[in-house]
């Protein structure tokens, strides 16, 4: 096995290892939140996958605008692989974070979904990496797909404090149904839990990127090799 | 100087140009009009008051007709193979995306000058104030500075035209939702003085993405 | 200034386009596959191949539309890839595709075209080439009202314009009845010679056409490019980065334009060229000295690699 892959096998056991302590951590180990009924108790403990999921989801699409940039400036392939690599993972994390959310608002607010500036701006963020997915699969030349992904990459991410901004004024001028951040105030020793596993989900991030840049790299091989043999 | 001076050789061509055959400007203010009327429909039994749904109706009518404007606008000059005649010149790929830029805005404000009292006689409003000619200036502005780039993307994609809707209205949400903030304000009687918010968000949204466009263009560009 | 480095020889030692392992793949097809090719400044080349060789890449990679996947482009001692804006000014092109504006006239589509490359005395030139290109009864006319003809002898004016140094054109015959490829090859022949009658003359049967329009639009257009680019010279426009460089041949004045055709037809290519190459698969197959060839000598060879010419 080469370095790299020594590397990304390690990597990848201790974040599975990381992952099942965050679990213990978040359902076991952290102590329940104050205030709540009993229905919520064991909801809110979601918080511990919901919040980095969500974090990540922006740090993915983060990364993804630092490798477009990198791309346009050095034009080398792998910085578009690594951007289409995070785009991917961080829309899985979107989604993941919507998933969960609408799981705890349920019992917590009695309601799947709502209109809040965070929620309202995430629904954004999905639409901006779906699109960049579509705009990708709509193009045939690799330099050029390359080429708009990494510009349009720009532009969305730039995009969302601004769109956050509005969407925030847009909401206080109305009434606010839910406050969002109630049940956020985590007492110091859930602390503990909550940054343990926003490391875990991080590094759980770090791998899956490196593993799914490598698929990236790996799938590029094939076609160049079936282009050769005329397929 | 060069610079500015392709820009402007490259508006007053598009415009001569439309002027000829009024292809884009038609189909623009056509669109609008009837999706005013459309929209008349498709709320007035429901709304006490024509003047709450307005705002978003305007802003609407205006996104789709932009929308259709920046597409001929691309389209055009992508079939006839032109944009290549435009590429070969020793010209600022920059100076292009102002040229074009520019020449969008100006179709933009034109079917706006005319929408607009047609609006204010069906809802018997008013609109034809400064402050109001302002917000949609700068709603204008951001919608042609971010539409240009991505209807140059587009035309080049497989689903064309289709993919500007796509790409364009999630990234200009910024600019509608403070457009019918600052128009329904404005309709509602409030001071000028008190968007003073939502006119900076417009301005730092256009100032923004004019400068990214500025910067990327020349990539779209290239083949 | 400009007359010494005119006829100093050091200058003609630097090609006017270099072309050094040109590669150009869309995703895993290669269009181009390691191209080297030297073209010298005056020289005409012709680049003769089958549908899908990559000859439309290679002239889109040089006229600076296209970015070459690996490789090195020099046009007049300068890197394409970064000397594109400067470059531009002296590169002339004429394509399949028109490049023209359908709803302007002749005479806005050269002037605008004039405006972008900062053509010194617009006016008169524009009228002058209308007048070369034959369209000048017509120039108020919209371009969508031209035949195929008349758009490619339009182009043809637009491409020569700015009076470029260096010339390409991408078969621009195409969709041309015979009568009127015929025309438009020999005002090609008549507008791209440059130097005097004497050195059509040497060409023998390929200055063809009327030697006299030749001449006269050899000679004009000679004196125009002596001046043009003397203004350009002084015009202190500090864009362009090769052009203050005595050492650049492209911003020095050429005795004659350096011109690269792609073609389909054998003969009319021959008629033309001072070398010709074949492209085959990505790669130059063949190339030769076409001096004194007639079509005859070439024809096996031609029909070897492109098949069935014309």
């Amino acid at each position: 096995m080469t370095r790299s892959d020594r590397t990304l096998t390690v990597l990848t056991v201790i974040s599975a290892l990381g992952i099942f302590a965050a679990v213990l951590m978040a359902l076991l180990v952290a102590p329940d939140a104050a205030g709540l009924t009993v229905d919520n108790t064991f909801a809110q403990r979601i918080i511990y996958f919901h919040v980095p999921s969500a974090w990540l989801s922006m740090l993915a699409f983060g990364v993804t605008m630092i490798a477009s940039i990198a791309y346009l400036v050095k034009s080398q392939r792998r910085w578009d692989s690594v951007a289409l690599s995070s785009a991917e993972i961080g829309l899985v994390f979107t989604i993941a974070a919507m998933a969960s959310g609408s799981i705890w608002a349920k019992p917590a607010w009695n309601t799947w979904w709502t209109w809040d500036p965070r929620l309202t701006t995430y629904t954004i963020l999905f639409l901006l990496y779906v699109a960049y997915f579509m705009l990708r699969s709509a193009m045939e030349d690799p330099a050029r797909r390359a080429r708009f992904a990494a510009v349009y990459g720009i532009f969305a991410f730039i995009s969302v404090p601004i769109t956050f901004m509005s969407i925030r004024w847009w909401r206080t001028i109305h009434p606010v149904l839910i406050d969002v951040t109630q049940g956020f105030g985590l007492s110091p020793s859930m602390m503990a839990s909550f940054f343990f596993c926003l490391a875990a989900f991080t590094l759980f991030y770090v791998v899956l990127l490196m593993h799914r840049y490598r698929l990236e790299l790996l799938r590029e091989q094939v076609e160049a090799l079936k282009e050769e043999a005329g397929y | 100087m060069r610079f500015w001076r392709a820009a402007a050789a490259i508006i007053w061509k598009d415009i001569r140009a439309e002027l000829r055959t009024k292809d884009i400007f038609s189909s623009m203010f056509v669109f609008a009009l009837l999706s005013v009327i459309v929209f008349n429909f498709a709320f007035e039994l429901r709304v006490p008051s024509m003047t709450m749904v307005a705002p978003g109706i305007i802003w609407v009518a205006i996104s789709f007709a932009g929308i259709l404007g920046l597409n001929r606008a691309f389209v055009i000059e992508q079939d006839k193979g032109s944009l290549a005649g435009l590429l070969l010149a020793p010209v600022d790929r920059a100076a292009i995306y102002f040229g074009k830029m520019l020449g969008n805005l100006i179709f933009i404000l034109v079917v706006e000058a005319i929408l607009l009292p047609l609006v204010m006689i069906f809802f018997n409003l008013s609109l034809f104030t400064w402050p109001h000619l302002l917000v949609l200036f700068l709603g204008s502005f951001g919608f042609a500075a971010v539409g240009t780039i991505f209807s140059a993307i587009a035309v080049n994609t497989r689903a064309r035209e289709v993919m500007l809707p796509i790409l364009l209205f999630p990234v200009l949400l910024p600019v509608l939702i403070a457009g019918v903030k600052m128009t329904g304000a404005l309709l509602d009687g409030d001071a000028f003085s008190t968007l003073g918010n939502w006119l900076q968000l417009m301005v730092l949204y256009d100032a923004v993405f004019t400068v990214v466009a500025y910067l990327t263009f020349g990539f779209v560009m290239e083949e | 200034m400009n007359a010494e480095t005119q006829s100093s020889p050091g200058v003609n030692d630097t090609p006017m386009i270099e072309l050094r392992r040109l590669t150009k793949a869309f995703g895993s097809k290669y269009a181009l596959r390691g191209v080297d090719l030297r073209v010298m400044p005056g020289e005409s080349l012709v680049i003769f191949g089958p549908n899908g060789a990559g000859k439309t890449t290679l002239i889109r990679i040089l006229s600076s539309l296209s970015r070459p996947s690996s490789g090195t482009v020099h046009i007049g001692g300068l890197n394409l890839a970064t000397h594109a804006d400067g470059i531009r000014r002296y590169l002339g092109v004429v394509s399949h595709a028109p490049l023209l504006y359908d709803s302007l006239t002749a005479e806005e589509n050269l002037r605008f075209f004039a405006g972008l490359y900062s053509v010194p005395n617009a006016e008169p030139r524009i009228a002058a080439m209308l007048e070369q290109v034959g369209l000048t009864s017509r120039r108020h006319d919209l371009v969508r009202t031209y035949s195929r003809g008349m758009v490619q002898r339009l182009a043809i004016a637009r491409a020569l314009l700015h009076d470029p140094a260096v010339l390409l054109l991408d078969e621009p015959d195409t969709g041309l009845d015979p009568q009127a490829a015929e025309m438009l090859h020999g005002l090609l022949v008549a507008l791209s010679a440059g130097g005097g009658a004497e050195e059509q003359g040497s060409k023998g049967a390929k200055g063809q056409r009327s030697s006299e329009a030749g001449e006269q639009g050899s000679g004009g257009a000679e004196e125009r490019r002596s001046k043009g680019a003397e203004e350009q010279w002084s015009s202190g426009d500090g864009t362009q980065h090769g052009t203050r460089n005595t050492q650049h041949a492209i911003s020095t004045i050429q005795p004659r334009r350096t011109i690269v055709t792609v073609t389909h037809s054998l003969e009319r290519g021959l008629a033309i060229a001072d070398r010709v190459v074949i492209l085959a698969g990505g790669r130059i197959a063949y190339e030769a000295d076409a001096r004194g060839m007639t079509a005859a000598d070439f024809r096996p060879l031609y029909d070897q690699y492109v098949g069935g010419g014309r």
